[in-house]
């Protein structure tokens, strides 16, 4: 499978990104295995310690594997001050889970990012590739089970 | 063309040429910049700041390590700010270090600990940001110790850039920002060949050889155990900088005395195997030019090389001499030879190496390299571990009056000693092999076109009654590299390789630069230690290594002769393939003879 | 032409897409149609409205009502109501009733002159608003070295960071004679509290694309790289369309309008990082690199992505470069201050009364930007301060509201201007707080290649962490200084040298507050 990907992309480091990227997304659990690293560094011809160093830099990409949803909770001033840890705490009780870790159904996994550019309607939080805004703990506890359901 | 520029450091006028940086010109004109991360023998990393410096005209400080000299610059190097700002710097660090420095193997060499002396620094100033984590002890040579690290990039710029191993790397960011290998696997579990540069260059004791010190004193002090001692090439020309020596003071019979008081029951020579190995990679390769082979004999000492071959020249490893290094062979025969020669039961030998290399720990754990009939080599001590053996016994190095080894497997040869030069092996196999195919002497000893510190050099030897002889020398992996992949498309595309003989060490400098060595280890003091080696060569009555007394008795009364059914068995070794991941056997890549 | 007597321009980002705004235009035109007014009123697709409601937000003009929070089963209520009886539908209006309507100054826009007109996914509507006139412009009618003339000449300055003149940065690289250059656009905008960029790139990525174009031409790069962060998942499909549509109509490609000169121009994601908003580690980031930035010199624009010379330039920036080059330099300069020329974009968030986005002329006062396009502040509120520039931002009390937002009045506080992020916050917020946010963003974003950055954001956010708990002492706040102004001057780029902003801005205009909170213990 990570062959695969790799082969739609000119083996040049500078596509490393990409690559890591669609493999990452490819994977149910959201992540970039020993395995899938070795393929690429033989694919690209880039040590497996470049990308390993590569993809702990950089905070969308995981090591290990994480929920079906990942949710990113923006922790910036401008969503902090509208209360953002209320939204964190709200979270934390409603997964039962910290920051960092997954949900024991494997449903959601919770992290906090930095800023992502939303912050007209903060505070703000993206599940996968969908963006929430005007968080309110009533507001995330719908969406929750929205997304739980499917 | 570098043009010559004007600059002003601290109103001093200066003339440097304009592809200098600040901190090279300071050096040269001996104005010193405090630093720390800067060292001169590596492209700077630019991490910890401290020695930034003020430019007229320039609203902030500017790093000395990578800012370039230019015409009319003025450089101020000490100011109320400047000083502020490096004791906070030097604060900071410390609050993210495990200031351990009494126990700390950097102790009294610690680039960090000096600086923070220097400025006068209070570690206590700012509250610690340290978060602990384990150590990684995984390796055989080498123990990494992440609290300690300050994170300046120097092991990483020497393991990806000078030596392109390719192991270690900064992983996460930010304050949790370390050195790491792939998926944090441990040293162990990465392309690691063991080659300890990393060790040389850290600045602190975050990297350092995994001591077995207290192994070799349990040993000593064991009256049922018969310890057998080894010294490579290259210590009898380290040991003195640590004891207010000169650098590059040849000392073998100081070093025979301390080995002595220290307690080891008996006291032999590296150098006598180094002999041995030109008699048997020696013989190996006449009988590879004689046959007229396309593939070159590659020599195979150096143990962070050999590693390094099996991982990413695995398809080569034919090439490789199956020569055992001089360490191994001598653990070999310290458990053969010498016991049936001493009548000692060989089951009570422990047999000590003290090489100036980390990755020798390694080669010694290596579960083939018994054909003794127990583990050749038992403890492996860098030179530096040596150092500290002789300062917990109280020695008076510079002192001790000078001693002789004891006799059997101790003589050696100027080619024997030049061993720990990069170029050395070569110039002695040829001294060898020339008198092999030509049973005369060469009429010059010395081939100065394979000594000095050029990263890759080559030569041509005509041998009389077989013609031209391409010889290569690399030392450092980035120039084996460039060797070994010019040998792998010449025969691919031509069917031959450009050389038929081809000397490789890991380390830059060889030997003398070896991973074990001494601590504020550069390029200069690396040279200044080879050249000590040649001038022993001189300084010896027998310099070939066929004309080692005590190497032509182990052959007429053990071995037979040269490259004989014992002694490909017991001399001689194979090679493995190994993943460039992991570092770990995947499969054989050639067989035992 | 058709007539229309009233346009909807319905705002399409990542919010109202979240809210079904795609069925609900759908739902729209079939009500619309159902009362046979299709041919009467005008749906418009469009980008940022220039204020940031809930939900699906739409303004009607001429009437100049902004709703928002419209959902679906309103449509037949505000059809009925608002375009067949006329009675525009307060229950959806704007928070005070619609009293107050967000100052859209269209005729004294350069950046957002199109935004929230044009369907930004036609290329058609740009090109029928002037659009690529000023490509073809310095394409076929003037000489590169005309072009970084005009653009010298306008006094063009970075809206990126510390607001570097645009035209002398191209005329270092306009010269160099190499084989290969490149024209970077920086995308990765992360800021907190700034999305600038994003919203410029939503309502009329075409504008972004000609000022790339242009860049291109003038320093002769045959290439352009769009580096934009992942997260910005609608610039990126409009930026893609755009390019397509471009290389479609010969806009881009091979001897464009017959001119020899060959362009293109390709998206690259990042993957989150910050510290890849400066030049150099955006650079190290799309060569597949760690985000570290580069020891400058040499510069990117001597020496940069793949060793080539490399001209790196933000968003804003370049989407100013169409105007001049169409308009002129003279008219570009009728705008802003003698020193600080053009428009600047802001984006207006926190307790004032409407969270906006403007673009006002260069020099205008914070006071008059918050009262005049964000309607002042939230009722029952008091102003305290203002967090301008995001984490990399200063505080400002009230005493400096009447400051102009330029590079040369703000000074010290210069390098805040480029991110255009304005954070109102009310009487009973904590600057310590606030301030605390700001340090662990910074630790969390520090790259961690130099020591000052990696130790001192931990040791800054260590340092506050124990103020905001109340255990702090005045001792602590002189470390922060301490420590922030030596990461200011020995750091390695401009990520470490930025928290001494925010530090040294809150301290001083707000020292009461730290003193009443460390001796609170």
């Amino acid at each position: 499978m990570y062959q695969e990907i790799c082969s739609k992309y000119a083996p040049d480091k500078d596509n490393l990104i990409y690559i890591l990227h669609e493999i990452q997304n490819s994977h149910p659990q959201h992540y970039i295995s020993e395995e899938a690293v070795q393929t690429v560094a033989e694919y690209l011809g880039v040590p497996a310690n470049h990308i390993y160093g590569v993809l702990t830099f950089y905070t969308m990409y995981s090591t290990k594997p994480r929920g079906k949803n990942i949710i990113r909770l923006c922790e910036s001033p401008p969503c902090y001050i509208k209360g953002s840890e209320n939204i964190l705490r709200k979270l934390k009780t409603l997964l039962d889970t910290e920051v960092g870790e997954t949900t024991k159904d494997g449903c959601f996994t919770l992290e906090l990012c930095a800023c992502l550019g939303v912050c007209g309607n903060a505070p703000v939080m993206m599940i996968n590739n969908d963006v929430y805004g005007d968080l309110t703990e009533e507001k995330v506890e719908e969406i929750i089970e929205k997304v739980r359901r499917g | 063309m570098a043009k010559t520029v004007n600059i002003w450091i601290d109103d001093k006028h200066l003339e440097v040429p304009d592809t200098m940086t600040i901190i090279e010109a300071a050096d040269k004109h001996g104005i010193y910049i405090p630093r720390l991360c800067y060292h001169p023998d590596l492209p700077p990393t630019a991490n910890c700041g401290v020695c930034v410096v003020e430019l007229v005209g320039s609203p902030v400080p500017k790093r000395a390590c990578c800012t370039p000299v230019a015409e009319g610059m003025k450089v101020v190097t000490n100011s109320k700010k400047l000083r502020t700002y490096r004791k906070t710097l030097v604060e900071m660090i410390l609050s993210n270090h495990d200031v351990v420095c009494p126990t700390c193997a950097a102790n009294n060499k610690c680039e960090l600990q000096t600086l923070a002396n220097n400025l006068g620094v209070d570690p206590e100033s700012l509250p610690s940001i340290l978060r602990k984590d384990p150590v990684d002890d995984s390796s055989l040579s080498i123990v990494r110790d992440v609290n300690k690290c300050i994170a300046c990039g120097r092991c990483i710029t020497v393991c990806n850039e000078v030596q392109t191993v390719y192991a270690l790397t900064f992983a996460d960011r930010g304050i949790d920002s370390h050195v790491d290998t792939a998926f944090s696997l441990g040293m162990a579990n990465s392309p690691c060949v063991n080659c300890g540069q990393c060790t040389v260059y850290c600045p602190t004791g975050a990297l350092r050889e995994r001591s077995e010190i207290d192994a070799v004193w349990e040993a000593i002090l064991d009256p049922e155990k018969h310890v057998i001692v080894q010294e490579a090439p290259s210590i009898r020309v380290s040991l003195g900088e640590e004891f207010g020596m000169p650098f590059g003071s040849v000392t073998p019979n100081k070093m025979y005395a301390a080995l002595r008081k220290i307690g080891f029951d008996s006291v032999m020579d590296t150098n006598f195997t180094a002999d041995l190995t030109i008699m048997e990679e020696g013989t190996e390769c006449v009988a590879k030019l004689v046959a007229g082979e396309k593939r070159p004999l590659i020599t195979s000492c150096s143990p962070g090389w050999v590693k390094f071959m099996e991982t990413y020249y695995p398809d080569l490893a034919d090439c490789v001499s199956t020569a055992k290094s001089p360490m191994s062979m001598f653990g070999t025969l310290s458990k053969t030879y010498y016991a049936k020669e001493n009548n000692i039961d060989p089951a009570k030998i422990v047999s000590v190496a003290i090489m100036p290399c980390t990755a020798k720990k390694f080669e010694a754990r290596r579960p083939e390299l018994s054909d003794s009939g127990f583990q050749d080599t038992d403890y492996v001590l860098t030179t530096r571990e040596l150092i500290r053996m002789i300062k917990e016994a109280g020695i008076d190095f510079a002192n001790i009056p000078e001693e002789e080894p004891d006799e059997g497997m101790s003589f050696y040869t100027g080619a024997g000693t030049i061993f720990g030069a990069t170029g050395g092996v070569m110039e002695a196999a040829i001294r060898s092999a020339y008198y092999l195919v030509t049973k005369t002497d060469l009429e010059d000893l010395e081939i100065l076109a394979v000594r000095g510190l050029d990263g890759v050099k080559e030569a041509t030897v005509n041998i009389p009654g077989f013609g031209d002889v391409h010889v290569a020398v690399a030392h450092g992996l980035s120039n084996a590299r460039k060797v070994m992949d010019q040998v792998r498309e010449g025969l691919a595309t031509k069917g031959e390789s450009p050389w038929h003989f081809i000397e490789i060490m890991a380390c830059p400098g060889g030997c003398v630069g070896g991973g074990g060595q001494p601590y504020g280890n550069d390029i200069a003091s690396r040279a200044r230690r080879g050249q000590a080696l040649y001038a022993e060569d001189r300084s010896l009555p027998v310099r070939l290594s066929h004309r080692n007394p005590e190497v032509l008795k182990v052959y007429e009364r053990f071995l037979g002769e040269p490259n004989s059914k014992l002694a490909l068995k017991l001399l001689h070794t194979h090679y493995f393939k190994r993943s460039v991941n992991t570092g770990q056997v995947t499969a054989e890549a050639t067989h035992k003879h | 032409m058709k007539f229309f007597r009233s346009h909807v321009l319905v705002g399409i980002n990542e919010t109202s897409i979240m809210a079904g705004v795609q069925d609900f235009i759908k739902a729209l035109r079939l009500e619309l149609a159902k009362h046979n007014l299709q041919e009467e009123i005008n749906i418009l697709e469009t980008g940022p409205l220039g204020f940031f409601g809930r939900g699906i937000c739409l303004s009607v003009y001429p009437e100049n009502i902004n709703y928002q929070d419209v959902k679906l089963e309103d449509v037949p209520e505000l059809v009925s109501e608002h375009f067949l009886k006329g009675r525009p539908l307060k229950r959806l209006m704007l928070d005070d009733g619609g009293k107050f309507s967000p100052k859209l100054n269209y005729s004294d826009r350069i950046v957002l002159r199109n935004s929230g007109i044009i369907d930004p996914e036609n290329i058609d509507e740009y090109i029928g608003a002037g659009g690529y006139e000023a490509w073809e412009k310095a394409l076929t009618r003037m000489q590169p070295a005309d072009i970084v003339a005009e653009v010298k000449k306008s006094g063009l300055r970075g809206r990126g960071g510390a607001g570097f003149p645009a035209g002398v940065k191209w005329n270092f690289t306009a010269p160099i004679d190499a084989p290969q250059k490149y024209v970077v656009v920086n995308a990765d905008e992360g800021e907190p509290g700034t999305f600038k960029d994003r919203l410029i790139m939503e309502g009329d990525p075409h504008q972004l694309l000609e000022g790339t174009m242009i860049c291109a031409r003038a320093v002769g790069a045959t290439q352009a790289w769009i580096y934009i962060r992942g997260e910005y998942k609608l610039c990126i499909d409009r930026l893609q369309k755009a390019i397509d549509q471009c290389r479609e109509y010969g806009i881009l490609g091979k001897n464009i309008f017959g001119s020899g000169f060959d362009l293109d121009i390709f998206i690259k994601i990042g993957a989150g990082a910050y510290v890849c908003g400066e030049e150099t580690a955006l650079i190290e980031s799309l060569e597949g690199n760690r985000g570290n930035p580069r020891w400058k010199p040499p510069f990117p624009g001597v020496e940069g992505l793949w060793k080539c010379p490399t001209v790196v330039n933000n968003v804003e920036t370049l989407a100013n470069v169409p105007f001049i080059i169409q308009k002129g330099a003279d008219e570009f300069m009728k705008h802003g201050t003698p020193e600080c020329t053009g428009t600047k974009v802001y984006t207006i968030l926190g307790d004032v009364a409407h969270p906006g986005l403007c673009e006002v002329d260069m020099g205008t006062t914070l006071r008059t930007i918050i009262n005049d396009y964000a309607g002042g502040m939230k009722k029952g509120f008091r102003f305290k301060a203002a967090l301008v520039g995001g984490a990399a931002g200063v505080i400002l009390p009230d005493k400096l509201l009447d400051v102009k937002m330029d590079f040369s009045s703000l000074n010290q506080y210069a390098a805040v201007l480029g991110s255009g992020a304005i954070l109102v916050m009310n009487e009973h917020q904590s600057i310590v707080d606030i301030l605390w946010s700001i340090l662990r963003f910074f630790r969390h974003e520090s790259c961690g290649k130099c020591a000052p950055c990696r130790n001192g954001t931990q040791q800054l956010y260590r340092l506050i962490s124990k103020i905001k708990k109340g255990k702090g002492t005045m001792e602590d706040v002189d470390l922060m200084l301490t420590i922030a102004e030596t990461m200011q001057q020995t750091s390695f780029c401009a990520l470490g040298q930025s928290p001494i902003m925010g530090v040294r801005s809150a301290i001083e205009n707000f020292k009461d507050e730290f003193i009443a909170i460390t001796k609170s213990k």
